[in-house]
């Protein structure tokens, strides 16, 4: 456990240290709601009622940018078969590297969406919902994510493989986060949503780092 | 004494024995395909809502039926090249996607084209609309990721993974678009309490269907052979290519 | 088409013809790749038999 944690520790101080992939998730997720309204047109009850949506695929789509990060530069210097080496499980390492990537990208791009949210009209009595389905959701985002990363390690085309590969698997997520953010602008469900969305992220924490680590372990002999 | 799976399961075996076996169900395929369309055109009456419209059923429902039923073979095909590491089962998995992906495509497209005149509109975000196209995804991404990696046996086995880690999200991905509200007829053929759709457009519905699986398992054959002949071809390169370079070596010296 | 099959299909015939186009194209496809390159793969062990390339489990023959 002790290991897990360090090895968490790790990942965190080197995200915090070189900062560019928070930063760059982050200015993506912005761009990409500053674009949609300019294509959408600047009809504020439009924005506000698909602001919900806009806000989650501008965060599926964020956090896919640095997904392809969770492996690779601790592939390139031998870290990752150091660790594969090591006493500790390569699903618990996948563990730990999957949640560095849920605290220091998936938890500051939900923090962020309310700031988002104000400049698409939306309604403020949602930002707490909408931030609450994010943080419930986003760990299915990472731990899917990392599938993906894992799968994609060696391939040539990594970045844009990753997309074709994860963002079909995360149309659940989409979906219950919608629809627990829908259930109180009017429609009712919101609980039933919400408890399901806290199922998928539990289910992808548990089952995912298995399969990650399973695609790792075939490229690592 | 081995049994039937083990002695199928080897290369050469297979060739024999699908060789011999591919031209019946070929024929058998396109005899019961022939009635099929028979049935589907001149017995079956037409829909008292749809009209003439709802003959497309005879190729959509096959076409759909074997989307799902090819991603199932793959994907169990996946499981036994990854537990027990046959590369028969690896040529399976190889060779039965693009042919998942083709007849989930041709669901898709003879779906848009009778959602026209039934629905109005030849593309709604109805639940199995959504889950057909994702699955569809899933084949592309399958062909996707096998075709990024050079080391075939490495992409062989990601392949396989992801093949897993699909259809485990499946159903997953069919609930959640359930979740919304469907417009879609719900399932007419399979389902508790017998079909609900008359026998004078089952039995065609029937044949057709088991007109397209015996084509599936001829075409999956056929492009099993072709991707051991080629996986044959390979190493064959490659002996002579290491042949050459030895007596070059020893030329040398 | 109609006439020939002697069958009338209302007024989103159009419709029909397409989709079972679409199958008849896509598979008429498939097939026709299938075969080909069956036949190209049979054309090339057979130039690497001619250069005396084999496979062991043939060598017999």
């Amino acid at each position: 456990m002790s290991a897990f944690l360090a090895l968490l520790k790790r990942d965190l101080m080197l995200s915090v240290r070189q900062g560019g992939a928070l930063g760059t998730a982050l200015g993506f997720y912005m761009l990409v709601v500053t674009l949609l309204p300019l294509g959408l047109g600047q009809d504020l009850n439009l924005l506000s009622r698909i602001a919900p949506g806009i806000l989650w695929i501008a965060l599926l789509l964020a956090a896919l940018l640095s997904l392809g990060r969770v492996f690779s530069s601790d592939h390139e210097d031998g870290t990752l078969d150091v660790l594969a080496t090591g006493r500790m499980p390569l699903e618990m390492v996948v563990g730990a590297k999957a949640l560095a990537h849920w605290i220091s990208t998936g938890i500051p791009l939900a923090l962020t969406a309310p700031v988002l949210g104000l400049m698409l009209n939306l309604d403020i009595a949602v930002y707490p919902l909408l931030m609450a389905t994010m943080l419930v959701g986003t760990p299915a985002v990472s731990f899917i994510g990392a599938v993906g990363a894992a799968l994609t390690l060696r391939s040539y085309r990594g970045g844009l493989l990753i997309a074709l590969l994860v963002l079909p698997l995360y149309v659940p997520t989409l979906i219950f986060g919608m629809a627990a953010v829908n259930g109180l602008l009017g429609v009712s469900g919101t609980s039933a949503a919400m408890l399901i969305l806290a199922a998928l992220s539990l289910t992808s924490v548990v089952l995912c780092p298995f399969a990650a680590a399973a695609a790792l372990r075939v490229q690592m002999q | 004494m081995q049994t039937l799976t083990q002695r199928l399961a080897n290369p050469t075996r297979f060739m024999e024995l699908s060789g011999s076996v591919l031209p019946w169900i070929a024929g058998a395929a396109a005899v019961v395909i022939a009635y099929g369309l028979y049935l589907a055109f001149y017995v079956a009456p037409p829909d008292y809502q749809q009209g003439e419209t709802a003959r497309i059923m005879y190729i959509h429902v096959p076409c759909a039926w074997l989307a799902m039923a090819v991603y199932a073979m793959v994907a169990m095909s996946a499981f036994g090249f990854l537990v027990f590491r046959h590369p028969l089962a690896d040529v399976s998995a190889k060779t039965a996607v693009p042919l998942g992906a083709a007849f989930t495509f041709l669901a898709l497209v003879t779906g848009s084209l009778w959602g026209r005149p039934t629905w109005g509109t030849y593309w709604v975000w109805d639940a199995r609309l959504t889950s057909v196209l994702i699955l569809f995804f899933l084949y592309l991404g399958l062909m996707a990721l096998r075709s990024s990696i050079e080391d075939e046996s490495l992409a062989s086995k990601l392949t396989a993974i992801l093949a897993l880690v699909g259809i485990v999200m499946l159903p997953i991905i069919k609930f959640s678009v359930d979740f919304g509200n469907t417009l879609h007829q719900p399932a007419s053929v399979l389902r508790v309490g017998g079909p609900t759709i008359d026998t004078a457009m089952l039995t065609p519905l029937l044949v057709m269907a088991l007109g397209f699986t015996l084509m599936f398992v001829a075409m999956h054959f056929k492009a099993m052979r072709n991707e051991i002949l080629r996986r044959r071809v390979r190493a064959l390169q490659l002996a002579q290519v290491e042949k050459a370079q030895a007596s070059q070596l020893a030329a040398a010296e | 088409m109609e006439l020939l099959l002697g069958i009338d299909l209302g007024p989103h015939a159009s419709f029909i013809w397409a989709a079972y186009g679409a199958v008849v194209a896509v598979i008429g496809g498939l097939i026709a790749w299938l075969y080909i390159d069956g036949r190209i793969q049979q054309r090339k062990l057979a130039a690497l038999a001619e250069q005396g390339v084999r496979r062991r489990s043939a060598r017999r023959a």
